[in-house]
Parts: structure tokens; sequence; C-alpha cells
């Protein structure tokens, strides 16, 4: 194909359009919010003017240094990370077994039993966040289990909806295919022959999978983290419905900077340092990734 | 051994149950006779009733239905292009534009968009909603036509441009219709992403405009009650058959996104 003369010209006609599209209705609208993050907020919500009365330039860094200076900020951040990293390690708990049989399953099951791991991820992301609300409600038979033994112990009821667990749970819920998919990738191109080796030489299987499976499969289990942790860090309809009051995330800041508070340079700030975060953790988290399985090979 | 796999088979069957339970629960409930989604009560189809004369929640279904509709034929036209763009030539900037909408925090690109219509004076509606999700959707059918062209023998094209076709016809008559099952698996993955989308939805509707995830958002925000079920049920089984017509068309559908 490189050598027709019509590849030039074949080039734009194919990738023009595309590329057009999404230079003006995703680059440029980024871009626009990087130049947001430097402006004053407006007087009725939105953006001041850019150039005010007395002709001097709307352009500064004051909603960054309020992001840097009040401690309220880093600490929903850091609440964020955190519970980001719960998931991420609950979701590793869970996906590590269901990988393992999938990888160990004959080739006939292993696309259904695959199936059936993203088939929920296709199902309507609120329509999951409001299954948990009918399981952990105040009248459904968990909650009852749960305080009618906190009542033996003479403690109060608690309420499992409306909490940091019910976030969490619903958080683990939401994210458990993308650590799935990777790890599966990963344990089925695992050698058998390895650790029938290491239990001719006398490996027990505690020993067998801490020094040759476990290893082996980390570029896995950094893929799948990555896509745990990232979009879990910027979640904000599971903490909006099921948190409590204090389980203000980044997601619901940057909400109420757009939506209620009207504050467009601060929520972009906002919006601005939680992306740069999370590539910053992808891109890192890539590294170690190849890193890692650069020394097994 | 062969106790290590029973236990790796228990904990497996638990995952496999956490995943499914829930939403188990939803179906169940919504041929539940009690307004409460605590117990089992009896079977009704009421709940189902409730929904089909509900006014609001049918002009969310229209809205969404006509947002599928437009989002996913135009994303798949030009998720087509970008898919083939990217297969024939070596290029820079739009495999990086195609990645990172998919990369980045969704909640990133809804607020920037809402930034993008409001600053333009663009009303935020139905169109807003749609070139919202075209943007996100191109991404993902490109993916998966991609994935599509890389299993094609190139060299038909070729002879057919050999034999004298200009590449339009080239195109017509020879690539397209052997990358048809994966623009097919694209659109039918476009339009799934778009009825389901609830975050750059939710920034970019303004406030008069409701789809049916905004409208179950604001109805399990408000009060909780088996309508709800009964919308997710027929929502889910949607979402069901699409899915696994497009994963029939595309095998490699299942994987794309761990490629990506």
């Amino acid at each position: 194909m490189a050598t027709r003369p019509s590849t030039r010209l074949g080039r734009w006609l194919v990738g023009g359009p595309p590329l057009l599209y999404l230079l003006v209705f995703f680059a440029a609208p980024t871009l626009i919010m990087v130049l947001a993050s430097f402006r004053s907020p407006g007087e009725f919500g939105g953006l001041a003017p850019i150039v005010d009365e007395a002709g001097k330039l709307d352009l500064n860094v004051d909603s960054y240094v309020r992001f840097v200076t009040e401690p309220v900020f880093i600490r929903v951040f850091v609440k964020s990370a955190w519970y980001a990293l719960l998931t991420t390690l609950f979701c590793l708990l869970l996906a590590y077994p269901l990988a393992t049989l999938v990888a160990k399953s004959s080739k006939k099951y292993r696309d259904l039993l695959l199936l059936l791991v993203i088939l929920p991820f296709w199902s309507n992301f609120l329509i999951r966040i409001y299954a948990w609300m009918i399981i952990l409600g105040p009248n459904a038979a968990l909650a009852k289990v749960v305080n009618g033994l906190r009542g033996l112990f003479g403690l109060e009821p608690v309420s499992l909806l409306f909490s940091g667990f019910a976030v969490l749970v619903c958080l683990v819920y939401v994210s458990l295919p993308f650590m799935v998919l990777p790890l599966y990738a990963n344990l089925e191109k695992h050698d058998q022959a390895l650790l029938d080796a290491a239990q001719d030489l006398g490996a027990n299987a505690w020993q067998r999978f801490w020094r040759i499976t476990f290893p082996l499969s980390l570029p896995g289990v950094y893929a799948g983290g990555t896509l745990v942790f990232i979009p879990a860090l910027g979640i904000f309809a599971i903490p909006d419905i099921l948190g409590g009051p204090e389980d203000t995330l980044i997601g619901n800041l940057i909400k109420q900077q757009f939506l209620e508070t009207r504050d467009w340079p601060f929520g972009s700030v906002l919006s601005i340092v939680l992306t740069v975060a999370a590539l910053v953790l992808a891109g890192a988290a890539a590294w170690i990734g190849r890193r890692g399985a650069a020394r097994h090979a | 051994m062969r106790k290590r796999s029973i236990a790796l088979a228990g904990a497996a069957m638990f995952a496999y149950a956490f995943l499914y339970v829930p939403l188990f629960i939803v179906v169940v409930y919504s041929f539940n006779d009690s307004r409460l989604n605590a117990e089992w009560v009896g079977f009704t189809l009421d709940w189902y009733r409730t929904l089909v004369r509900d006014d609001q929640m049918l002009t969310a279904a229209g809205n969404s239905l006509i947002i599928g509709l437009v989002a996913s034929f135009v994303s798949t036209a030009l998720g087509t292009l970008a898919g083939l763009a990217m297969h024939r030539y070596r290029l820079r900037l739009l495999p990086i534009l195609i990645v990172a909408p998919i990369a980045i925090p969704e909640i990133l690109m809804g607020v920037s968009l809402l930034i993008f219509f409001v600053l333009l004076n663009f009303t935020l509606g139905l169109v807003s909603v749609a070139l919202a999700h075209i943007a996100f959707c191109i991404g993902f059918v490109a993916i998966v036509v991609r994935a599509r062209l890389a299993g094609m023998d190139e060299t038909l094209t070729e002879a057919a441009r050999d034999c004298g076709a200009s590449p339009i016809k080239a195109f017509r008559y020879v690539t397209l219709p052997l990358i048809m099952p994966g623009v097919v698996a694209g659109a039918l993955m476009a339009f799934t992403l778009s009825i389901d989308d609830f975050v750059i939805t939710f920034f970019t509707a303004g406030a008069g405009t409701v789809t049916l995830p905004l409208q179950i958002y604001s109805m399990i925000k408000i009060a909780v009650t088996p309508e709800v079920n009964a919308v997710s049920t027929l929502l889910m089984l949607l979402t069901l058959v699409l899915i696994v017509i497009a994963a029939k068309l595309s095998p490699t559908l299942l994987r794309s996104q761990e490629e990506s």
C-alpha cells in the first residue's frame, strides 16, 4: 500500500474524520479545562471574564494554591486512594482463585467461564449499585442477621447502607472483572512443567505458589491493579448513592464543584490532579510490570 | 492435591456467587408483590404494569433509544475509519486520541465536555449527550474493527486494487464484507455503552433531559420502589442479548479490553 501515490490522500480521507471528531470533542474540551484551571471563578459560577474591567488578563494559580493549602482536599484524596487500594486488594483476593480456575479448566469450558466473569460488567452500572442498596438495606436479611448478632453482645444496631462498608463492597463488586481478565491472561500462559519440576525437587504446594506462580503472575497483578485502582479513584456514583456523610471521595468533590458550588476553576484543578495521579500510577505500574517480566524471563 | 482443587473451586464459586447473587436478587424482586425489597411475598407483574404506565420512564427510555441509535451509528462509521487508518498507516496522533478517552477517568471527560458545551453556549440536551457518547464510543469500535483487520488477509484488498478496482470499490466489495462482523460487533458494543452510560451523561444532559440511567439514578436517590427492579431487569435482558450477539460476531471482543 505504501507505494501507491494516493496513500497521502487516503490517509487523510480515512483517518481524517475520526481524528477531527476526537480533536473537537475530546482534545479541545480537555485543553479548555486545563486553561479553566488557571482562571478565576465567575461571580455567578462558571468563569470570570478573561479580561477584567481594569484590562488585566485573568490567569492565575489560585485554585492550585487552594488545593495544596487547604488540608481538607488532600484528606479527600488520601481517603479516595485508601478506598481504591483496599478495593484493589480485595479484588486480588477474589480474582486469584477465579482466574486460576478458569486458566486450569479445559478449553471447552474456558470461554464460557470467562464470559460469566465479564457479563455482570455489561449490566448497567447503576443497577449494580442498586442491587447492593437492596442487599444492605435496613429491612433485608443481612442487616437483620448482623444486628441480631450485635444485639447478643449488647451492641447498638448499625446501618450497613450509607456507610464506608457499603461503598467498599460495591467498589469491589463493580471492579472484580477488571482484575480477573488480566490475571487470567497471565496465568493461562504459565508452563505446567515448571511446577512439576518444583514438585519433583520437593517443593510443597505453598512453596510452589509463592516462589513460582505468584512471581510469574506479577505482570498480570500490576495490569489488573491498574485497571481496578484508577477507575476506583475517580468514582462518584457509588459513594454518592451508598456512602454516608463521611464518604466524600474525589469524584463527589468534583461533582460538587461543577453542579453545586459551580466553581469551575477549582473543579478543573481537582479533575486534573486526579487524572495526572491516575496516569502517573498507570505508568509506574506498567514500568514495574515490564521490569519484573524482564527479570523473570 | 485433591483437597487443594476443592478449595480452589470453592473460592472460585464464592467469587461467581458474589458476581451473580446481587443481580439475581434485583430480577427476583421485580416479580415480588411487596413495596419493600426485603422478603419474598408472592408473584406479581404489577411493577411491570406500573413501568409501562410511567410517562417519565417512557420518555427516558425513548431518549436513551434515540441517543443510543444516533451515537452507535455515527461512532461506528467514524470508529471503522479510525480502525482502518490505524491498521493501514503509521499514525502518531490518532492512536493516542483513540485510547485516551478509554484510559482516563470517565468523570474528566464528563466535566470537560460540560465546560466545553456551556462556554460555546451550546444548549445541553439530547444533542450534547449524543455528541459526548460518540466521542467515547469511537475508541471501542476502532479497537474491535482493528482486531478484525489484523486477522484479515490484506493481500485480498491489494489484489482487488491490482485488478483495477478504485480504493472505494475495493473497500466496498472486498474489505468491508470481510470486516463486517467486527463492524456490527462494534456497533452493538457502542449502543450498549451509550444506553448504559451514566457519568458522562450526568454532566452533559443538563436539567431537562433524562435518559434511563439518569431516571434510575433519581429514583434510587429519592425513593426505592420495585419499579426500578422491573426496569433494571428489562435493561439487563436487552444488554445481555446485544452482548451475546456481539461476542458471537467477534470472538476477540471479550479480550479487546485488556489489549487496549
